[in-house]
């Protein structure tokens, strides 16, 4: 029962099950990302960080959070 | 030599001539520590995903403070063109940087450079405003390619990432220094002091070096040892070396021989 309120979507290629209509916003503060330390993209397209609030998330959405790690 | 001799690289200054890479270190705090003993003010980064499951793993911005040491994000690992763009313009989206190091691989065994995707996006992307500096074959016709593009410096290698050869084609190198007055860095192949010494002598602006310093068995030793060659190496450019004499020159007088 519960299925129909959540959607699945994928997360730096994992698959994860989050609520219908989940802002993008709250799944970043959710996590706990250091949102000053990453960048966000949303079905291949980068995210400005200021407007995720508005940003709803649907079914199958790939979402790639990265950040800067050691690199030469 | 003047006073101050400062590296200028896309109308930013710089003291330190080595740039340092910041992969292949046992842990971040020798990583951090190695940088500071290089004395490098660029370090190069790579993009990568997050560790969702692991919250806790310690970000390299907490142990290089990217307001002291210039991040120049990178495109390890990058096979075309479409995949350096994107990974550079998220890099862009962390923190607003616009100066990056393109490296766009074509073999992933000799990790050698693959120039036709490597000059296709040094164009997009300097059309986009990034300040691109360019990972690239020492080949002296694909450097001014480059140039022509709009490249903020050319990088070419001295033997493949990681191999510790040295420089392999003097004579490319020295004909890339006399066509360009870009920032001609020596980026890959270094793989002890000296090869950094040699890059410098030849009249390079700077030397990457990630390998030769992470995996040396004291990496902080050879920090110092590099930090040294790249000065050595750039004074005695600065200085004019003598010249080549296949006979001997006596050093002391011979005039009031007993």
């Amino acid at each position: 029962m519960k299925v129909k309120n959540k959607i699945k979507i994928q997360l730096n290629g994992k698959k994860i099950q989050i609520n219908n209509n989940e802002s993008l916003k709250k799944l970043v503060k959710r996590l706990n990302l250091p949102l000053n330390k990453v960048a966000i993209e949303l079905n291949k397209k980068i995210i400005d960080k200021k407007k995720m609030n508005i940003i709803k998330l649907n079914n199958n959405d790939i979402i790639e959070v990265v950040h800067f790690i050691g690199g030469g | 030599m003047k006073k101050s001799d400062l590296i200028i690289i896309a109308n930013k200054k710089f003291n330190s001539r080595l740039i340092v890479g910041t992969g292949k270190y046992k842990t971040m705090k020798q990583c951090a520590e190695a940088v500071k003993i290089s004395g490098a003010e660029i370090v190069t980064v790579a993009v990568r995903r997050v560790n969702i499951s692991d919250k806790k793993k310690p970000l390299l911005m907490d142990y290089i403070d990217p307001k002291k040491i210039t991040y120049l994000p990178n495109t390890a690992g990058c096979f075309n063109s479409r995949d350096a763009l994107r990974t550079l313009r998220l890099a862009r989206e962390i923190g607003g940087w616009k100066l990056v190091k393109l490296e766009v691989l074509g073999d992933k065994k000799s990790l050698l450079p693959e120039m036709i995707e490597t000059l296709k996006s040094t164009e997009v992307l300097t059309k986009e405003g990034f300040k691109v500096m360019v990972y690239c074959n020492d080949d002296p016709l694909m450097a001014k390619r480059l140039e022509n593009a709009g490249a903020s410096a050319i990088m070419p290698l001295a033997a493949p990432i990681g191999s510790g050869l040295g420089i392999q084609n003097k004579l490319n190198i020295k004909i890339i220094r006399e066509q360009t007055k870009l920032p001609l860095i020596i980026d890959a192949g270094i793989g002890t002091a000296s090869d950094a010494s040699i890059a410098m002598e030849l009249g390079c602006d700077g030397v990457l070096v990630n390998t030769a310093i992470a995996q040396a068995k004291n990496p902080f030793q050879m920090a110092e040892a590099m930090k040294l060659a790249v000065i050595a190496g750039r004074k005695s450019y600065l200085s004019g070396r003598i010249k080549f004499n296949i006979f001997g020159d006596p050093s002391s007088p011979s005039k009031g021989v007993i």
